[in-house]
């Protein structure tokens, strides 16, 4: 399977990732390489067998529905890049 | 006193031959020698490692603490540290001063660790020589010019090199069981659940588990008692009784089932590395152990498989990191939209980038079913295999990693070919069972990997099976030059 760069760059906008041209011809040429790699899995007959989540196939134990955690904002922000009265800053969304 | 087992060493805390705050300073003293060449560690933390070490020695003056108490020990980067730099070896993170501490720390510093400082590893432990960290590569202890294996190479490294008695690590596709095959030191990754990934940054999270990195199976069996149990806050986390792991270290072999799957020992599979497998499988042999040939169909699929869930699962647990509420972020962005894409382009290296495409490309309208479900289904059959056998066999022996230590730079440009240098320890992961790796004969001058693979929460078993080698064979202390 080969990948063309037009593609790369949507998948690249998908996961919010900036590249460039140099950038993109590299990336088209590894992820064409990892899905040939991958295309193994294509001539495996999987009818009838069930998808498997979690690896020792159990569901996840739920807690019960209470408040546990106390605020930390401030100590989470601490390690923001720019925050202001408790908020965290971007630039402007809404003009 | 590097020389010693944690045990010997703990005997010589008690019996005031040296004090927490001298070996501390012995170990400090061994980074600041041996480390330029190793580049292991990242962050050194001397001043919180020698606090630790007086508190210790309080502890141990009053007659109090336990094993662990005083030990110095170091943490892979990926483990959040309060108030100490946690980078998982990525730009993104080079700020990240976190505000609390993982489980995995939090419980080895109540067993009265010190902390030496945080090693270094691929960026988010993604990769296998550790080649792609931010703070540049990590060296082979036994070779300058061979790679440690990654993800866990700095803390493998640093064992093997004796900067500290023990290290943490993580292993998601064989993180800790390829590096400790490469660098000659013992690492088991346990069953996935058995240690709390709360404060673990997460890469695949279906996948990923804490282990131990030590210099014997002894040495790991003290480390994995501190650190496994359940733990409320990780909601994968397992409620099994937590065995004792040193009370079994000494118990027969005699009549152990013993499986070598023959998948394992394919034409991939270099003919020192087999050879010095063979060999250690002959010592189980003469403990009195059952050796006979296993099949795990699907091993073949193994890294496909994996090269779907696993990019899969990145792409969405690292879309945490926007340059908003924490990380880096660009200069001077022009929209939302740009410090998005400039903050996670910039702070993310090219091995990370590339696996979060894959993923975005696995998980996206249309190529869903095809690859992401697919892959769980091929998951499914995997762990089947691995079920079939242990009907028949105690545990699964083979080589960790199909060579010896390559060359720095020799795969970082092909990166399927760096991919399939886990093709052993990756099906365990898929499974979720306990796998590890212990050293045998070297080839060449550089160390070989016995890979032991147990059934679920069977790692008192994998312990005991390590321990025993270790009593008839000392490839586990042999050091490198000039360590």
């Amino acid at each position: 399977m080969s990948f063309d760069q037009s593609e790369v760059e949507k998948i690249a906008h998908l996961a919010r990732l900036a590249v460039s041209d140099d950038e993109a011809q590299h990336l088209t040429a590894d992820l064409s390489r990892i899905l040939d790699l991958v295309a193994v899995m294509e001539k495996v007959d999987t009818s009838g067998v069930e998808a498997m989540a979690h690896p020792l196939h159990m569901t996840q134990r739920l807690r019960t529905d209470e408040v546990t955690e106390t605020d930390q904002r401030d100590q989470n922000q601490k390690i923001a890049p720019a925050t202001e009265a408790g908020l965290y800053l971007v630039p402007r969304v809404i003009e | 006193m590097h020389n010693n087992s944690i045990t010997q060493l703990a005997e010589g805390l008690r019996a005031g031959d040296f004090s927490s705050v001298e070996l501390t300073r012995h170990y400090l003293q061994r980074i600041n020698q041996l480390d330029e060449g190793l580049n292991s560690f990242i962050t050194i933390t001397e001043e919180q490692a020698l606090a630790q070490a007086e508190a210790a020695d309080k502890k141990l003056t009053a007659g109090e603490g336990g094993v662990l108490t005083g030990i110095p020990i170091a943490h892979k980067d990926i483990f959040c540290t309060q108030g100490v730099r946690t980078s998982c070896g990525s730009r993104m993170l080079d700020n990240f001063i976190s505000p609390y501490d993982a489980t995995v720390v939090e419980r080895l510093s109540d067993a009265g660790v010190v902390m030496l400082g945080k090693t270094n590893m691929d960026e988010f432990a993604m990769g296998s020589s550790n080649e792609t960290s931010f703070y540049g590569p990590v060296r082979n202890p036994w070779n300058l010019d061979k790679v440690p294996g990654g993800s866990s190479g700095g803390s493998a490294a640093a064992v093997a090199a004796r900067l500290c008695a023990a290290a943490t690590g993580t292993d998601t596709g064989g993180s800790i069981r390829q590096p400790a095959a490469l660098c000659g030191i013992t690492g088991i990754k346990p069953t996935y659940g058995r240690v709390s990934r709360y404060g673990m940054i997460a890469f695949a999270s279906s996948l990923d588990q804490a282990g131990p990195m030590a210099a014997s199976a002894e040495d790991a069996a003290l480390m994995l008692q501190a650190m496994a149990g359940f733990d409320q806050r990780d909601s994968t986390s397992m409620q099994q009784p937590l065995p004792d792991y040193s009370a079994t270290l000494n118990e027969s072999l005699q009549g152990l089932k013993v499986g070598l799957p023959k998948e394992y020992f394919d034409e991939g599979l270099d003919a020192g590395v087999r050879q010095s497998v063979e060999q250690a499988i002959e010592v189980y042999t003469a403990l009195g152990a059952e050796v006979r040939e296993i099949t795990l169909p699907n091993t073949g699929l193994a890294v496909a498989t994996y090269y779907v869930v696993a990019p899969a699962e990145c792409s969405s647990n690292l879309s945490r990191f926007d340059g908003v509420r924490g990380g880096y972020r660009c200069d001077n962005p022009v929209d939302l939209e740009d410090l998005y894409k400039r903050s996670r382009s910039e702070g993310f290296g090219e091995e990370v980038k590339l696996r979060i495409l894959i993923g975005a490309y696995v998980l996206s309208a249309g190529y869903y079913d095809a690859y992401y479900l697919k892959a769980q289904k091929l998951r499914h059959l995997i762990s089947d295999d691995f079920k079939q056998a242990f009907e028949d066999v105690d545990v699964i022996m083979g080589p960790a990693s199909p060579t010896t230590a390559f060359g720095v730079g020799e795969k970082s440009d092909d990166p399927v070919s760096m991919y399939l240098s886990d093709v052993y320890t990756i099906a365990t992961n898929m499974a979720g069972l306990p796998g590890m790796s212990i050293p045998c004969a070297p080839v060449g001058g550089l160390p070989v990997g016995l890979q032991i693979i147990g059934n679920y929460f069977d790692e008192a078993r994998l312990l005991n099976v390590a321990h025993q080698f270790q009593q008839q064979t000392q490839w586990h202390q042999q050091l490198p030059e000039g360590v």
